[in-house]
C-alpha cells in the first residue's frame, strides 16, 4: 500500500534520511523501531507531506505522492497521529474529533466513525464538551488516535503514542491499536518501546542515523541477537 | 454630573467602542494565527468608506446594495495584502512581515492622497441614521440607536462563525497549532485567507458605520481608529476574540468619559489611549484574557 523508495530528507540542515526504502504492505502493522534522532519522525513527517524529500520517491497504492501538500495527502487515506499527541487545548473533544474529519464531506460516514471513536474510547464520549487541554495524558493519546481515526484512513501512522504514559495505560494502547488493526486498518508505527512494538507488528525495521540497518517480520527481529542488545536491554 | 448624562455618556463610549472591537477583531485573529501585527488593518477600514463613498454617492447604488460590496471589496482587499505581502514571508523571519506590513500601511495611505485626494469628501448619509427618534422624552438620532444595534448583530455573528462553524474551528486550530492542523487536512492558506477576509470584512462594517457618526472621510482617516484598536486589541489580550470587544469596549468608554466629564484634558483623548497602551505593555501585555506567553515547542 505504501511505499518508500530511497528518501533522502535534509531537515534542520542534517541529512537526516540517508535513502531509506521501506514497505507497508495493505493489511498489515508494520513498526520502525531505533534511538532517538535516527530519523524515525522525519520519516513520518516526510510521509505525511509536512516536509519535502531531496531524492527519492513515496508511493501510495500505487499513486506517486512524493512532495504533496499534508491536506493533500490526508485526504488520500493518511492519517497522523503526531508525537506529544498534540491535541487542540482550546477545543472541545468533540471539536477535536470533527478537525480530523475536516476533508470529509459525508455526513453520515462521519457520524458512523464518531461512534466508532466513542465505541473505543468511552471516556472520550463523556468527555465530548470538555476542552481537550483538561483531559489527563492517557485521554490526550486516546484523543488523538480517535482524531487520526476520523478521517477515515486506510493507513494510520503513529509516533511515539505510549510516550510518556503509565505502564497500564501503555498496554491499553497496543491493546487498542490491535483491536483497530482488526478492524481493517493498515498501521505504520514508530515506538521506543520496542518490545510491544516487535510483539504486534508483522514487519519490522531497525533505523540507525538515518538508514535502514535491519528489517524482518517482528518476532525475527525481537529474537535478533543485536535487536536484543541494542533495544530490549537484554 | 447627573446620572443620565452618565449613562448617556456611557451609550456613546458603547457605541464608539463598539466600532473599535470591529476593527481591533481583525488585528487579534491575524496576530493569533500569525503572530503579525497587520499594520494596514486601520488602512482597510479607510478604504471600505471610500468603497462605500463611490459606489452609494457617486454610482448611486441602493444602500443595501453599495454597503454590500463596499464590504466584499474590502474583504478582497484584505486577502490580497496577505497573498501579495505577505505569503511570500510565511517563513521568514517574524520582523520581516512586520516591516512589511507598515510599508503596505503607508503604501494605501499615500496611495490614496494619490488616487482619491487628499482633501476630505463627505460621506452620505442613509434617511434612517439621520433620523429623531423620541424616547421617554429624550430625543435620539438614528446613527445613535443603529450602530450600537448592528454592531452587536455583527459581533454575534462573528462569535458564531468562529465558534459554530467548520472553518471557525479551523481558524481556532490554527492559532494554537499549525503544523498539527495542516496534519488534519487542513489547506492553512485558506483558513488564512479567510482570516483576512473576515477581518476585513468588520472593519469595513465598522468604517462604514464610523462614517455615518463622523460624515467626512479622508485617506489617512484609518490611522487614529487603527491605532486605537490596536490598542483594544492589547488591552483584551492580543490573540483573543472576546478580549478584542472588552478591549474595544473599555478604550471607547474611557475615550468618552474623558472628553465628557475632563474637558479641559478633553485634547489629550487620544493620548490616553496610548498611555494605556503604554501602561498594557509594560506592566500586563497579556491584556486581561491573553494566554501568557510560552515559547512553541
Amino acid at each position: 500500500m505504501l511505499k518508500l523508495q530511497d528518501l533522502h530528507v535534509y531537515y534542520g540542515g542534517i541529512h537526516a534520511l540517508k535513502g531509506v526504502s521501506i514497505d507497508v504492505p495493505e493489511g498489515s502493522i508494520v513498526t520502525l523501531i531505533g534511538a532517538n534522532g535516527a530519523g524515525k519522525s522525519t520519516m513520518l513527517k516526510t510521509i505525511t507531506g509536512l516536509v519535502r524529500p531531496r531524492k527519492g520517491t513515496i508511493t501510495l497504492n500505487d499513486e506517486e505522492i512524493t512532495g504533496q501538500p499534508a491536506h493533500r495527502i490526508v485526504s488520500k487515506g493518511v492519517a497522523m497521529v503526531p508525537e506529544g499527541r498534540r491535541i487542540f487545548r482550546n477545543l472541545t473533544v468533540y471539536e477535536n474529533l470533527m478537525m480530523g474529519a475536516y476533508p470529509r464531506t459525508d455526513r453520515n460516514g462521519i457520524k458512523e466513525d464518531l461512534e466508532r471513536v466513542f465505541s473505543l474510547f468511552p471516556r472520550l464520549k463523556e468527555r465530548r464538551n470538555q476542552k481537550g487541554g483538561t483531559l489527563s495524558g492517557g485521554e490526550q493519546q486516546m484523543l488523538a488516535i480517535g482524531r487520526g481515526l476520523m478521517s477515515s484512513p486506510s493507513l494510520l501512522a503513529l509516533d511515539e503514542p505510549s510516550l510518556g504514559l503509565a505502564p497500564v495505560l501503555v498496554q491499553e494502547v497496543f491493546q487498542i491499536l490491535k483491536q483497530i488493526h482488526e478492524q481493517g486498518k493498515t498501521i505504520l508505527l514508530i515506538e521506543q518501546n520496542a518490545k510491544a512494538a516487535l510483539q504486534l507488528a508483522d514487519r519490522a525495521y531497525v533505523m540507525e542515523t538515518g538508514r535502514i540497518t535491519m528489517q524482518g517480520t517482528g518476532r525475527e527481529l525481537l529474537e535478533n541477537e543485536l535487536v536484543r542488545k541494542a533495544y530490549l536491554g537484554e | 454630573m447627573d446620572l443620565s448624562t452618565f449613562i448617556q455618556q456611557l451609550l456613546n463610549g458603547i457605541s464608539l467602542g463598539g466600532l473599535y472591537a470591529l476593527i481591533a477583531i481583525g488585528y487579534t485573529m491575524v496576530y493569533g494565527i500569525l503572530r503579525l501585527i497587520n499594520f494596514a488593518h486601520g488602512d482597510v477600514f479607510m478604504l471600505a468608506t471610500y468603497f462605500a463613498y463611490y459606489l452609494v454617492g457617486i454610482y448611486m447604488l441602493p444602500w443595501w446594495l453599495g454597503i454590500t460590496l463596499a464590504v466584499l471589496l474590502a474583504a478582497l482587499v484584505g486577502m490580497s495584502i496577505d497573498r501579495v505581502a505577505y505569503r511570500p514571508l510565511r517563513n521568514a523571519p517574524r520582523i520581516s512581515a512586520l516591516i512589511t506590513a507598515v510599508g503596505v500601511s503607508f503604501l494605501l495611505e499615500n496611495g490614496g492622497i494619490v488616487v482619491l485626494g487628499a482633501r476630505p469628501k463627505g460621506f452620505p448619509r442613509p434617511e434612517i441614521m439621520g433620523k429623531v427618534y423620541t424616547l421617554a422624552g429624550a430625543s435620539i438620532i438614528g446613527v445613535s440607536v443603529w450602530v450600537p444595534v448592528l454592531t452587536l448583530l455583527i459581533l454575534a455573528a462573528l462569535l458564531f462563525i468562529v465558534y459554530r462553524t467548520k472553518i471557525g474551528a479551523a481558524m481556532r486550530a490554527v492559532s494554537t497549532d499549525m503544523e498539527t492542523t495542516r496534519l488534519m487536512g487542513v489547506d492553512i492558506d485558506r483558513v488564512i485567507s479567510f482570516t483576512f477576509a473576515l477581518g476585513s470584512a468588520l472593519a469595513a462594517a465598522g468604517g462604514i458605520m464610523w462614517a455615518f457618526k463622523f460624515p467626512q472621510i479622508n485617506p489617512l482617516m484609518g490611522i487614529l481608529p487603527g491605532w486605537k484598536a490596536f490598542t483594544a486589541a492589547v488591552v483584551g489580550g492580543i490573540g483573543n476574540i472576546i478580549g478584542a470587544m472588552l478591549g474595544g469596549l473599555v478604550i471607547g468608554i474611557v475615550e468618552i468619559m474623558i472628553v465628557a466629564f475632563l474637558p479641559w484634558l478633553s485634547g489629550y483623548k487620544d493620548a490616553f489611549v496610548f498611555i494605556i497602551l503604554i501602561a498594557f505593555l509594560l506592566f500586563k501585555p497579556t491584556g486581561f484574557l491573553g494566554e501568557p506567553l510560552k515559547e512553541k515547542v
